[in-house]
């Protein structure tokens, strides 16, 4: 059904792209989305959050699961206090192990964003495809693919990820299927509905009318003019995904001790809450409420941006 | 108007079928509960002969098949952990999740709407602003760590609220609540709270784009220019238009509600059906798992069948276009 040639980059014709505007796309869109100071200071804490996450290992002062650089003697350390075996400074205090909590969460922060944009990609591309197909080939395909999407919206997110994550068990990729399946009906809907309007505007006729297959005109001519839905859709769902994640980690039928995530961190640390040692939870949970707001602010301003309707104005 | 009907309620019953073959499935597949139940030092024959009497050591489609039939007959098997019947266990647990399912609901219609008349009403005033983060930070926050921070507040600094269990509950029809009596009330707070606040921002939302829509309405401005001014405009011809969507689409989200009643529960241990999964799905008590996981689609599918309903019968046009 779908040619994989059609993906590749050197199959560029002429008469298909955009006319050239004064300003490149993507220069208005970034321009566009600067003027809020809210997303600007969104994006900048979700770069910070990412260069954090991704050079986890360099940025930490401890390796948190190594265990000849944790010692039992300085668990439960409040945020500034020097460890007694190394004389180390803990911004952030220790958790129940006597692991620098900030090294821990630089950790989990590395985890979570992984295992939710990971998630996200993936729904996103079947989503993508389902959505584009159901658009392009209409009639019985369009019912079965849109029944399903039904269905399974017609339930609540996180008691579909419940069901799967109850019956997969625990992991690292059982809770990324379950996020992948628990998204891909989101995109495949939005698709669908962008790829609807496009389609019938006159340059999907006349692809249609060269004879080009169906596979290239959903993806080159199609798709290129759906980005707009497709980026909104991804950002919101990421987030989406990271919250998921934390929520059924935290439950403890996420991800396992092994893979520990923010939610993780914060479930190992409510136990201590209750005795008023309440950095072991609200710190990982702080980085986690940082890094979910933050992609979900950018996903609100690049709606405004992308909105056709305020985009004349 | 039948045929949508039928065929909304076929779509529910696959749902619910889906549902239940994905969940016995997949249930089957992870670790063999057997070992959990017998003691490690029984003999091969003993922990047969256990399994014999469980019916597991039939094949999966035989024990699918038999769980259907039973299913039917309301009967979804034995609790490994409890030994009774997993249905009567769930329905047990199930007056505790409603209760506070319940609760949240009214929680964020009484917080939301007058939020959200608020809002939309003064858009360009600090309390608007101090509306619209409150609700942005309400749909941001992940539920489980809104759950711990209230407690930390109010339970560990403040003292004030019990940060778990239920308390003492009245009968009420031979059902225990908890708002029966005052220290039931003190628990229900946080977690119905806890619960009621991505909906409370829901409801914000609704409420203040429904306001600034009606304000502009002709019927609105011809009141003010009757003269009719203040409490009366806002309880008379505004509110009443505004609170037509917000109310049904909160209907719809009783269901994500017991859902998510499973996050709450778990945080503030109260002893619901919530609670009851997670505690279940870590003990590998299968037949409670899949009879939670069959009355909670089964109650979700309803609720949403009888919003749909509701909206054929109260909005004219679509009854009109169904005949």
């Amino acid at each position: 059904m779908i040619k994989t040639e059609s993906f590749k980059p050197q199959d560029q014709e002429a008469g298909q792209a955009a006319p050239p505007p004064a300003q490149t796309p993507w220069g208005r869109i970034r321009k566009q989305f600067l003027l809020s100071k809210t997303a600007a200071a969104a994006l900048l804490v979700f770069a910070l959050l990412f260069v954090v996450a991704w050079g986890a290992p360099f940025f930490s002062p401890q390796n948190p699961y190594d265990l000849a650089a944790v010692s039992i003697v300085d668990a439960e350390l409040p945020p500034g206090a020097r460890s007694e075996a190394s004389g180390m400074l803990h911004v952030l205090g220790t958790d129940g192990a006597g692991r620098d909590l900030l090294s821990a969460i630089f950790y989990g922060l590395r985890i979570s964003m992984a295992v939710g944009l990971l998630s996200a990609m993936a729904a996103l591309c079947i989503g993508t495809t389902a959505g584009l197909a159901a658009a392009y080939f209409g009639g019985r395909v369009d019912a079965f693919l849109m029944r399903i999407v039904d269905l399974q919206l017609s339930l609540p997110a996180i008691l579909v990820a419940l069901v799967l994550l109850a019956s997969l068990g625990q992991g690292v990729d059982k809770t990324l299927l379950a996020l992948v399946i628990v998204q891909w009906a989101y995109y495949a809907r939005n698709v669908r509905g962008a790829a609807l309007v496009e389609q019938q505007r006159e340059y999907v006729e006349a692809a249609m009318g060269q004879g080009l297959p169906a596979g290239r005109i959903m993806f080159r001519h199609v798709l290129p003019n759906c980005m707009g839905t497709l980026i909104v859709t991804g950002t919101l769902q990421t987030a989406h995904a990271i919250s998921l994640e934390a929520t059924m980690s935290f439950l403890g039928i996420g991800l396992p001790q092994t893979e520990p995530s923010l939610g993780l961190l914060i479930a190992n640390g409510f136990e201590y809450m209750l005795t008023n040692k309440y950095w072991i939870s609200v710190y990982p949970g702080v980085a986690l409420v940082l890094l979910v707001g933050a992609i979900n602010l950018i996903g609100d301003r690049l709606r405004v941006v992308f909105n056709p309707k305020l985009d004349q104005v | 108007m039948f045929g949508p009907l039928l065929q909304r309620i076929r779509d529910s019953l696959i749902v619910v079928a889906l549902m239940s073959a994905i969940a016995f499935t997949g249930i089957h597949l992870i670790g063999d509960p057997i070992h959990l139940l017998v003691s490690p030092n029984a003999s091969t024959e003993e922990v047969d002969a256990a399994a014999r009497s469980l019916g597991l050591d039939r094949p999966l489609h035989e024990q699918y098949a038999l769980f259907v039939k039973h299913a039917v007959e309301g009967d979804l098997g034995r609790s490994f952990v409890f030994n009774r019947p997993a249905l009567s266990i769930v329905l047990e647990r199930m007056p505790a999740t409603l209760e506070m399912a319940f609760v949240a609901l009214i929680l964020a219609l009484a917080i939301g709407i007058p939020l959200g008349l608020v809002a939309g009403l003064m858009p360009n005033s600090w309390a608007h602003k101090l509306i619209a983060g409150f609700s942005v930070a309400g749909v941001t926050i992940p539920t489980f760590w809104k759950g711990l921070i209230l407690i930390l507040i109010f339970s560990v600094n403040l003292g004030w609220l019990p940060s778990g269990g239920r308390g003492d509950t009245g009968q009420l029809f031979g059902i225990a609540f908890s708002f029966m009596t005052w220290d039931g009330l003190r628990h229900m707070i946080l977690p119905a709270t806890t619960l009621a606040i991505f909906q409370i921002s829901m409801v914000i939302r609704l409420t203040e784009t429904g306001t600034r829509d009606v304000v502009q309405q002709e019927y609105v401005r011809f009141a003010r220019a009757k003269g009719v001014s203040g409490l009366r405009l806002l309880a008379r011809h505004i509110a009443p238009n505004v609170m037509i969507p917000v109310v049904t689409a909160v209907g719809l989200e009783f269901g994500h509600l017991i859902a998510f009643s499973v996050v709450t529960e778990s945080v503030f241990a109260w002893p619901g059906m919530g609670k009851l999964i997670i505690d279940s799905i870590l003990h590998l008590d299968r037949p409670v798992v899949v009879a939670y996981l069959m009355v909670t689609v089964l109650l979700v599918v309803s609720i949403n069948l009888v919003v749909d309903l509701l909206y054929v019968i109260l909005d004219p046009r679509l009854r009109a276009r169904s005949k």
